[in-house]
């Protein structure tokens, strides 16, 4: 009995009631308990399904494939004989997050730092609210503004950075056009800007008002007390936060499918046209897909499940950590 | 008082200077900071502004009686007219479905949770898997409707099917509110009800989900915006049709994110503009859902709080 929470004080004052218990409530609280933990086990259920009938589903797929399906940068599950590999799915997904990743995390720790402590308090709830109605815009809507909207203002973008950075391999490349791996980033960059920058809020929000106000009243301007006040307290939880928004990027489907125009194989200059994601090509070729095809599609959504869950543990234990040592 | 306003004169020269006044490195550097961080915001308003602002210039021009009450049947890529009833009548179904199976479920899993769960070895798998499954990948979801629902059990595209994989997506989001709404019911309610004698299933289902019930049904219509907005696991499980299906169980359905995808994949005009509308009545449907929300959390709050 070291937590003092609300059940075990409950069952407390309960006991020396059960006698009068029994007539009024004995069979509807067993059914009670048994409906709520059958929901918890159900959710834990569905977890495994999810694993078990990928699995399942992928085998006889990946038995007929004649590439290697981690190396080989082909998909044609759908011919005969039935050829993938995840390669190239993997690299699109890889490099367009870990892109986006890299555009939004000082962005959005600008944000929350802005909303915690620059913003005045009276409009400081508002302006969060702006940014959290980021996140309510569907991913069908930021594809569709990303393909009509967005790509054709990227295309100026993509030649300015291929002719004042085009030394760099990855910005290199003879034509870099408007749906490449690069705008596709941008567009991911934009949907996870509000997780990274509520979550990084509130780690903000949990920095002790006394660790603020000794910096201040040690001389520190503004910076000087964010820099050591705030941003040491908050690192674990923009890493977690930032982590997050990383399993959101790989997983994300439509924007991505809708900006990226498909050109088979890896190809390092991502300014060019072309390139794809897990998620992506499961959302194009589905259509189109024979029985083999979408056992190689379940296959390909299998490694993106297992990628996702593993960044998504990793942070939650990244942030969880934080809790601990408050 | 003199030696309180003047605390610096028996210091040497050197710390006076700086506990006198800020040096003007450390005055520009905290400036350059602060420019810094208010970009840093204009940055994420103005894809939110161009977002919002393109949607609605380019919907409102096909947002009329047509485009609310007819289907797409019979209606090709390059024509003018067709609509979108069908798309939204599938979206309201698939979602009202998904919320009959997901929000019973998520309740009580978040009552088990909090009630019964304790700090056990069950409960803290339960609370960690739910974390997990709100990060799994929406296709994901889709793909195992598909593998689990059509492939293996053999039914057909449906809206049901589509419910199916929102399902998933809904439960982890509607547990974690409900959560919180359950922790904020004061003990001492618990413990008055306990204290009359009341057995502990009719505590929470008559004080405590009561007590919590407004903060659940915001939860529950934030979800409901949410995965209103999904398409990626659609596509695998409702297909597409340009007819009106007004049954969710049976053959192919529309709705309003596919709807947006096909048009968006036709490249006429017509399509395109379509496709525009499309996503505006998707945003006002969940501007709708959000903003019932915040009424909701406004205006039945529990007297006591």
């Amino acid at each position: 009995m070291t937590t003092d929470t609300g059940v075990k004080s409950a069952a407390a004052v309960q006991s020396p009631v059960r006698g009068a218990a029994m007539s009024t409530g004995r069979a509807g609280d067993k059914i009670f308990v048994s409906a709520a933990r059958g929901s918890g086990i159900l959710v834990l259920a569905i977890m495994a399904a999810i694993a078990v009938f990928l699995i399942w589903r992928a085998i006889p797929a990946l038995q007929k494939n004649e590439a290697n399906f981690l190396t080989s940068e082909q998909w044609d599950p759908n011919g005969t004989p039935a050829r993938f590999g995840i390669a190239q799915l993997a690299f699109g997904t890889v490099v367009s997050s870990l892109l986006a990743l890299l555009m939004a995390t000082p962005v959005a720790i600008g944000i929350a730092l802005f909303i915690s402590y620059y913003a005045p308090r009276s409009v400081a709830g508002p302006l969060g609210y702006l940014v959290d109605l980021l996140a309510a815009v569907p991913s069908i809507v930021y594809g569709l503004w990303g393909l009509l909207v967005l790509a054709p203002h990227m295309e100026g973008v993509s030649s300015f950075l291929n002719s004042a950075l085009g030394w760099i391999p990855l910005f290199g490349g003879d034509n870099p056009g408007k749906n490449s791996i690069f705008t596709a980033s941008v567009v991911l960059a934009i949907m996870i800007l509000p997780i990274i920058s509520s979550i990084s809020r509130e780690v903000f929000l949990q920095v002790p008002r006394a660790h603020v106000e000794a910096a201040l009243a040690l001389g520190a301007t503004r910076w000087e007390m964010i820099r050591l006040a705030v941003l040491p307290y908050g690192r674990s939880g923009m890493i977690g936060a930032s982590m997050l928004g990383l399993g959101r990027a790989m997983g994300e489907t439509i924007a991505v499918a809708m900006v990226l125009t498909f050109v088979p194989g890896i190809n390092w200059h991502i300014l060019e046209d072309g390139g794809t994601t897990f998620a992506a090509n499961i959302a194009n070729s589905f259509a189109e897909a024979t029985e083999t095809g979408r056992g190689a599609l379940i296959a390909s959504g299998l490694v993106l499940f297992v990628i996702t869950l593993i960044v998504n543990m990793a942070a939650r234990a990244v942030v969880a950590r934080r809790k601990e040592f408050v | 008082m003199t030696t309180l306003t003047k605390p610096t004169d028996d210091l040497p020269p050197a710390a006076r200077g700086s506990l006198g006044s800020v040096s003007a490195a450390r005055k520009l550097k905290d400036r350059l900071v602060q420019i810094l961080v208010y970009i840093a915001f204009a940055l994420a308003v103005v894809p939110l502004v161009s977002v919002l602002w393109t949607v609605l210039t380019n919907g409102l021009g096909r947002l009329d009686a047509t485009f609310l009450q007819f289907s797409m049947n019979g209606v090709g890529g390059r024509d003018e007219g067709g609509g979108a009833y069908h798309a939204i009548l599938g979206t309201l179904e698939q979602v009202a479905i998904t919320s009959v199976i997901a929000v019973p479920i998520a309740v009580l899993t978040a009552v088990y949770l909090v009630e019964y769960g304790g700090n056990g070895r069950l409960a803290r798998a339960v609370s960690f898997f739910v974390d997990v499954m709100t990060g799994i990948p929406s296709i994901v979801a889709g793909l195992f409707v598909l593998a689990l629902w059509l492939l293996t059990f053999g039914f057909t595209y449906s809206g049901f099917a589509g419910s199916l994989a929102l399902t998933i997506l809904m439960i982890p989001t509607v547990v974690r509110a409900t959560e919180e709404m359950l922790k904020l019911v004061p003990n001492d309610l618990r413990e008055a009800s306990y204290a009359l004698g009341v057995p502990r299933w009719r505590t929470v289902c008559f004080v405590v989900l009561p007590t919590a019930l407004t903060g659940i049904i915001t939860g529950v219509m934030l979800a409901v915006a949410r995965v209103m907005g999904e398409t990626a696991p659609l596509l695998l499980t409702i297909f597409f049709t340009k007819a009106i299906n007004a049954n969710p169980f049976e053959g192919p359905q529309a709705a309003l994110p596919t709807f947006i995808w096909e048009q968006a994949g036709d490249p006429n005009q017509a399509s395109i503009d379509r496709a525009w509308t499309g996503a505006l009545v998707l945003i006002l449907l969940i501007m709708l859902f959000n903003l019932g929300a915040r009424l909701v959390a406004r205006f039945f709050r529990p007297v006591s709080r």
